[in-house]
């Protein structure tokens, strides 16, 4: 724009600059304040109230002492791992089933998808019944004749996340297909009658030609389900409240706990930094990658 | 979506015959030996598919069988809430109900207990009635003036604003939380359901901005250059240009914000009081609750019912909800 001409820069555009005050309050006072802020808390010892007593790294020692911090990071790498593989691997397969040409996609897409529209609390207390013993699936099983068969996810402290973990994925992986099904939308069909004259079978076709040319598609998939794994909390709380035990306890949950239930504020803030940083390793990489690549 | 590619894309084994039709052959009387063969032994056009063939078995297999297995959490919801606790102690949680009984609903409606007090559901409901419709108006109207403003007035510094507005966007909400506890409190709104509308409002911000960004530059320049000659200032043009042009990504922002809001649990528990909780979270404390006796076919019951909203919002708004998530997944 040619603002130098102007003599009175600062009125110039002076609607628009009252209308952004909200977005530039949020910007820098929640986003970038509250962040600095529980930053530098996270070196203090704070307990029920914020204090300014500064202990350098104690609150992290601290939190790297903890087995709860420490399973709740096991935890989450667990869950994160298998919720990244199969949500990409079960969303690009229904998409590429639903991109058939079938009929009755609408109606498949709408099945598919209808969970995503649930809160995790809903979907957690769904499963929480499903998968209970004395009257879920194990409870049918059993009384179908198969008397010792054992399926209790949520009652055993070894495999209680993969009882999460189906919850979860019944949850997002609609949504996956949806994005996976309007990239490939998005494939040339040119590109699939070449590969028929050429006689490449389908499958090699999707996984050496479509799949490459989906990139961006599936960064936006990652992308997306890593920053909705680095939140999960609710989808716990309700279906098995960091139980048995301690043994689903997550990030998100300690750090909720710390803060307002044992008023351990230092706790928290150090818990929610380590998250801050953990999202740091996995987005500035990508980002710079994104867009770093364009500029030159 | 055409017809027409049909052909070209699935039936691989039947593809590399091209479409002809019936006018077709009737034109051109036949040249080689194989027409004529064709023309004579029948029909001619496309090899017909029967449709079971293998390759439909397979594919209309698999989706139906993961359809059923998706909607297996409905249907084990609805059935187990229209049953008595007798009924669900000795069956099958698959079984449909031998009685159908509708106590149930109505004790998780008014009845249920949270712990605190035992007026079911009916209160977070309004609850989250009263904190849905204001965030809701407010984070709209303040995200689409922001996107109007960064699409079509520009001015020195606004994309830098933006730009952290969208970074913020994968900040770890546990990292916020407390700062704002303090803000909240320091003016008075922590507790209320005011100070939630707010924070919904904020977190709602980088991505329904982003919407409004992209949905606004793309509308034709010309539009906004010719209301400017003719003196139009920035509101004029909002209200009397941009609003109207834009009415389906004003639907779109508003699918997201309601099922965004309705379903959030972690803003609710965090800044409102116990009598002042949104329905998800008295929805939570019902069934987890750990006094007396479960209550399956209550808390089944209470559980659809805060799941309706946004299931109504989903069935009724069909492929905007689509275009919804997928605006909010270009936040990436």
């Amino acid at each position: 724009m040619d603002a130098a001409t102007r003599p009175f820069r600062w009125h110039r555009n002076f609607s628009a600059k009252v209308a952004a005050i909200p977005m530039i309050i949020t910007a820098m006072v929640v986003f970038v304040g509250g962040t600095v802020w529980t930053v530098v808390y996270s070196f203090t010892n704070s307990k029920l109230l914020p204090r300014e007593k500064f202990v350098g790294l104690d609150q992290y020692e601290r939190l790297w002492g903890s087995s709860k911090w420490l399973i709740s990071l096991e935890n989450l790498a667990i869950y994160g791992v298998f919720s990244l593989i199969f949500a990409l691997v079960i969303g690009f397969l229904l998409a590429a089933l639903l991109d058939q040409k079938i009929r009755f996609e609408d109606t498949f897409r709408t099945i598919l998808l209808y969970p995503f529209a649930l809160s995790f609390i809903v979907t957690g207390l769904a499963w929480q019944w499903i998968l209970n013993p004395d009257f879920g699936i194990q409870h049918i099983v059993r009384s179908m004749g198969w008397e010792s068969f054992t399926f209790d996810p949520l009652y055993n402290p070894d495999i209680v996340i993969y009882g999460v973990l189906i919850a979860g994925l019944w949850h997002e992986t609609g949504l996956i297909m949806c994005l996976m099904l309007a990239g490939l939308r998005g494939i040339d069909e040119d590109i699939w009658k070449a590969s028929r004259i050429d006689g490449i079978p389908m499958w090699k076709t999707y996984l050496f030609i479509v799949i490459p040319m989906m990139r961006g598609i599936f960064i936006t998939a990652i992308v997306l389900i890593a920053s909705g794994i680095i939140k999960v909390y609710d989808l716990i709380v309700a279906q098995t409240g960091g139980g048995p035990g301690i043994s689903s306890e997550v990030p998100a949950k300690y750090v909720y706990d710390a803060m307002f239930l044992s008023q351990n504020l230092g706790q928290g803030f150090a818990a929610s930094t380590m998250m801050l940083l953990t999202v740091v390793i996995i987005v500035v990489p990508w980002a710079y990658l994104e867009f770093g690549g364009k500029r030159q | 979506m055409t017809k027409a590619p049909h052909l070209m894309k699935n039936s691989l084994g039947y593809a590399a015959e091209p479409e002809a039709n019936d006018g077709d052959v009737t034109l051109r009387p036949a040249e080689s030996p194989f027409q004529q063969v064709r023309l004579e032994e029948g029909p001619a056009g496309r090899k017909p598919r029967p449709f079971l063939s293998r390759r439909n078995i397979i594919v209309y297999g698999t989706l139906i069988f993961v359809s059923l297995y998706y909607l297996l959490p409905l249907y084990v919801m609805i059935v187990t809430s229209l049953k008595g606790m007798p009924e669900i102690r000795v069956g099958n949680i698959f079984a449909p109900p031998l009685e159908i009984t509708f106590q149930p609903w109505v004790k998780a409606w008014s009845e249920a207990c949270t712990g605190l007090n035992c007026d079911g559901l009916s209160r977070g409901f309004f609850n989250s009635v009263q904190i849905l419709v204001p965030s809701v108006i407010l984070s709209i109207i303040i995200a689409s003036v922001n996107g109007y403003a960064l699409a079509n007035w520009r001015f020195k510094g606004s994309e830098t604003f933006f730009a952290i507005l969208i970074v913020g966007a994968f900040i770890p909400y546990q990292v916020m939380l407390y700062p704002i506890v303090i803000m909240l409190r320091e003016i008075g709104l922590y507790g209320s359901l005011t100070g939630l509308v707010i924070v919904h409002t904020i977190f709602g911000m980088p991505i329904l901005t982003l919407l409004f960004r992209n949905y606004f530059a793309s509308v034709p320049q010309e539009l906004f250059k010719a209301a400017r000659v003719d003196g139009a200032g920035f509101w004029r043009i909002y209200f009397q240009i941009m609003v109207p042009m834009s009415l389906p990504i004003f639907v779109v922002a508003m699918i997201l914000q309601v099922t965004g809001i309705w379903n959030d649990f972690l803003f609710g528990v965090v800044y409102t009081k116990p009598d002042l909780y949104p329905m998800t979270v008295q929805l939570n404390n019902i069934v987890n609750s750990t006094q007396g006796v479960k209550e399956y076919n209550v808390n089944m019951a209470a559980t659809i019912l805060t799941g309706l909203v946004p299931l109504t919002v989903y069935f009724i708004s069909g492929k905007l909800f689509v275009r919804g998530i997928a605006a909010g997944a270009v936040k990436g």
